[in-house]
């Protein structure tokens, strides 16, 4: 209990420590002890919790508690409708102004008489968040110390230096992350929730909101305000969700509603609204804009929302509400929310050159399987999604790192400008091989999970699914084995620039690259210690897994068997390097060629984007249009039957 | 287990000898069907021979290392097969050994082999989708994805799966490099493209590559055979003859097309995954 108060208190007040703090020294010091500190209690938790698998309890002056998130919640309302107001934009005042009084109104009379028994929890879901949030968000914030002096480097003179509101925002984030997986409590698991709307608001207008002239209309506001209003529209759908619930259902409790669901009785409407909400933050289509808008925002950021905050929010609550899922509605309507966006998304990401919109479709495709898997609602299915979730959080925030130092190395995040990247700056493409490879290679996690999520699907009968993530995964390798390709090409007379790298930033990518490989070799632990009992308690028994023990230790094998050949083969060789051919005119250097008229020409090789076949906006609009009419129809059903007092 | 350790054996030792010698017929058939004598069958083993006598040379230090691990994992792929494995894992494998291949092509930086390597990854877009079909709807009809039970069926898989069988065909023309889908590399020098893929591998490594290509044949072509177990001694002849049919059909359809686009081969490819792949899984689906 006292270690789940520290992990949300402790990150709160370094944030205000660092809001206050502003020289470099202390920042560096605070940020690096806090991270060691908020890791080191993660760990602890989990330890503590790990026999006996976790529990629930009540906490003291809950009223108290409830009453003061309340204030703030009007507070951030009262902000967000001034904000609207002075950017001009009216869609987020809109949201608050329905929201707040909505949830207000709700608590001070239904909600008032409902007893709430539990507020808060740990589960052994709660403890692999706790960890991913614990481990991979510390380290970000250890990156971007290094990064962000880069960052105010390459600002112009003049330009004020907010950095401690960036590192305010970045660790309230993380507590409002651990106070978000550990409440049972669904009211304050909302304020939890919109805290971190309001994070990555501003997170997002980090380059726009408050420091431009008055109420200029940059990129970084436009996407603000665009994340902000998807989410608050999220929101309303957590609010309705809980209203349903406490209406009802006599109960605010996450806990209770899967227990009454379990019993047999249809809990589809709370919670198809609680699952919509999931899917706005997670960023599934029709809603996947904001997500792709939010890379205008420094790179921690990004590795931030992408990996182990925000999105991870969105599928924690589908992946929660997974028992009551299935073949219903609100079941359906996530499933193939889910899919349309995997299949969507991977395609998109085949004609992006901008590595970071590349990272961003691959989040989005990679949260459209967790939800697609949380729909399904199988423990199959579950294990699947859970182990997505781990993988996706170590092996994106490494490529995000990745691509952030890159350019500030090299100065494009253009996949194209990347060749000869291993020449250039060798340890780091090394850690982006490793990154990519982690993302869809045997025998790396993702593609354990991807393999599962494929069985999972089978077994329920799923055919659609079962052909989207077919094809799916052929866009998906097809991507990023054209961005590897980029890396390796070999170019002779780079300079090496590794030596500017910051050590923070060098350090932060190794640890997590071994972290890819460690996840890989421990997953079958991880699966049999933590993911299959939480099954257990969550589904009964759990009989029958997608990937037999038998296979699982031969794709262990497999990882060490890559580890040890790059290691001990890797660019050796005793053979006499000679030119490349270019039929007959290689200028000598493998850089330039004799052309037709006696001069020379660079050789500039480029990838292929197929613009034709998989345009962004052609299947940006496909998907939006597919899945807004899922959404819409489910939704529709869904509030028809409660007019018709069919509930 | 020593059952499974004798397959894998006779896999690794074998395979390379009928990889090869399939390689030798297939000469010496296109040669008749064009009007020539052809070369001797054993011409294949003849060329790697020499091959492997050549200069040693390279163009960076990389490359050699990822065509190494190309044939390593192909080897494992058929070895997983052979053994009786998962399905899904000896395909992923497969995936994983085609990217090294297409990375040691990238890593040289040299125009031709980019180009290969780059319609490479096109065919690998293009026939996954089906491979991964057929593989889901092995395991729909016996309910295993391991091969080890699924040639303990008793029933011929092929009349509930044939519509994935013809997909399976169809995609083995791109596995094979055959025309009209052999746009990455072919054995026939090509104005635009030279050798594709393998323009910068020479002397042992391009043996290595050579040699993986008939482990990796003579692997597809188990997975024909798989169409066709039914636990009696009729239906392996069945399926070591359709085999060679296959084999021979694929012939066929090199000799007699040109080499097409690659808007081609993705479209047809992905029109037969989506139609005969979908409507076979969602006929299993009730049987």
């Amino acid at each position: 209990m006292s270690t789940i108060i520290f992990l949300i208190g402790f990150p709160f007040i370094v944030a205000l420590a660092l809001l206050v703090l502003k020289t470099d020294t202390a920042r560096d010091i605070i940020v690096k002890v806090a991270s060691i500190v908020i890791i080191a209690a993660s760990i602890l938790l989990v330890v503590q919790n790990f026999k006996s698998g976790g529990e629930y309890f009540s906490v003291k002056y809950a009223e108290t508690i409830g009453t003061v998130m309340m204030v703030v919640e009007v507070c951030l309302a009262l902000m967000v409708v001034i904000l609207g107001f002075k950017y001009k934009r009216y869609g987020a005042p809109l949201f608050a102004v329905i929201q707040t009084p909505l949830m207000i109104w709700f608590e001070l009379t239904k909600g008032h008489h409902i007893n709430v028994s539990n507020q808060m929890y740990i589960d052994r879901l709660s403890m692999i968040m706790v960890l991913i949030i614990g481990i991979v968000g510390s380290l970000i914030t250890v990156y971007a110390i290094g990064y962000m002096k880069d960052f105010q480097h390459h600002q112009k003179e003049g330009v004020p230096d907010r950095r401690p509101w960036f590192f305010f925002l970045m660790f309230l984030f993380l507590s409002a992350m651990f106070g978000l997986v550990m409440s049972n409590n669904l009211i304050w698991m909302y304020f939890f929730w919109e805290i971190t709307s309001l994070c990555s608001f501003f997170l997002i207008g980090f380059n726009g909101l408050f420091h431009k002239k008055e109420n200029e209309d940059t990129i970084a506001t436009r996407n603000a305000f665009r994340a902000l209003v998807m989410n608050l529209a999220g929101g309303l759908g957590f609010v309705i969700g809980i209203i349903l619930l406490g209406t009802y259902y006599e109960t605010l409790e996450l806990s209770t509603m899967i227990t009454i669901g379990a019993m047999g009785y249809s809990v589809v409407a709370p919670a198809a609204f609680l699952a919509f909400a999931g899917i706005t933050k997670a960023a599934q289509m029709p809603f996947n804009s904001w997500l792709l808008g939010a890379m205008v925002a420094p790179t921690p950021t990004s590795a931030l929302l992408h990996s182990s905050t925000m999105v991870k929010a969105g599928v924690f609550i589908i992946i929660k509400l997974a028992p009551v899922l299935g073949w219903n509605f609100a079941g359906l309507m996530v499933m193939m929310v889910g899919g349309i966006t995997f299949l969507m998304a991977s395609f998109c990401a085949i004609s992006q050159t901008n590595a970071k919109k590349v990272l961003a479709y691959s989040t989005v495709a990679n949260l459209g399987l967790i939800v697609a898997c949380g729909g399904v609602g199988s423990a199959e299915a579950v294990w699947a999604g859970i182990m997505l979730i781990i993988f996706h959080a170590v092996t994106k925030s490494l490529l995000f790192l990745c691509v952030g130092t890159a350019e500030h190395q090299i100065g494009s995040r253009d996949i194209e400008d990347m060749d000869g990247l291993f020449e250039r700056l060798p340890k780091l493409a090394a850690f982006m091989l490793i990154g990519i490879a982690g993302m869809f290679l045997a025998p790396f996690g993702m593609l354990i999970s991807k393999w599962a999520t494929m069985v999972a699907f089978v077994d329920s009968s799923n055919i659609l699914l079962v052909v989207i993530i077919c094809f799916g995964s052929a866009a998906t390798a097809f991507y990023w084995t054209k961005w590897m390709g980029k890396l390796s090409a070999t170019m002779a007379g780079q300079e090496n620039i590794q030596k500017n790298v910051h050590g923070e930033e060098t350090f932060v990518h190794t640890v997590l690259s071994a972290l890819t490989v460690i996840v890989c070799l421990g997953f079958p632990f991880i699966s049999s210690s933590m993911v299959v009992p939480y099954l257990e308690d969550g589904f009964g028994s759990v009989e029958t897994l997608a990937l037999s023990a038998n296979n699982m230790i031969i794709d262990c094998i497999m990882v060490a068997v890559l580890v040890l050949l790059f290691a001990f083969f890797f660019g050796r060789t005793n053979k006499k390097i000679v030119p490349l051919y270019m039929a007959g005119y290689n200028m000598g250097d493998d850089l330039t060629f004799m052309n037709a008229m006696k001069g020379e020409t660079p050789v500039s090789l480029r990838n292929w984007y197929m613009e034709s076949y998989f345009g962004e906006t052609k299947m940006n609009v496909i998907g939006v249009a597919c899945t807004a009419v899922c959404i819409v129809a489910a939704l529709g059903v869904i509030v028809g039957q409660i007019l018709g007092g069919g509930m | 287990m020593v059952k499974v350790i004798i397959c894998v054996i006779a896999y690794l030792v074998l395979a390379p000898f009928v990889g090869g010698i399939l390689a030798g017929l297939d000469r010496k058939i296109s040669a008749r069907m064009q009007g020539r004598v052809g070369p001797p069958i054993l011409q294949p083993f003849y060329d790697v021979l020499k091959l492997t006598e050549k200069e040693n040379i390279t163009v960076n230090r990389v490359q050699d290392f990822y065509v190494m691990c190309f044939f390593i994992f192909v080897l494992v792929t058929g070895g997983l097969f052979f053994a009786g494995e998962n399905l899904l894992l000896v395909m992923f494998t497969l995936t994983l050994a085609s990217v090294f291949l297409i990375i040691a092509a990238f890593s040289s930086n040299s125009p031709y082999s980019e180009v290969g390597a780059e319609r490479e990854l096109l065919q690998m877009l293009a026939y996954e989708p089906m491979v991964l079909i057929t593989c889901v709807g092995f395991y729909m009809f016996t309910g295993s994805f391991q091969v080890g039970q699924i040639m303990l069926s008793t029933q011929m898989p092929l009349p509930y799966l044939i519509g994935l069988f013809i997909g399976f065909v169809f995609i083995l023309t791109i596995k094979f490099r055959k025309s009209p889908f052999d746009l990455s590399m072919s054995h026939h020098a090509h104005q635009e493209l030279v050798a594709g893929l393998k323009t910068e591998f020479s002397g042992k490594t391009l043996a290595l590559v050579e040699a993986a290509h008939w482990y990796e044949n003579v692997f597809l072509l188990g997975m024909v055979f798989l169409f066709f177990v039914n636990g009696q001694w009729w239906g392996y002849v069945i399926g070591a003859v359709v085999c060679l049919g296959t084999y021979f059909l694929e012939i066929l359809i090199d000799n007699s097309f040109a080499r097409m686009k690659w808007q081609v081969a993705i479209n047809s490819a992905w029109i037969v995954a989506l139609v005969l792949g979908t409507v076979n899984l969602f006929m299993l689906l009730f049987i």
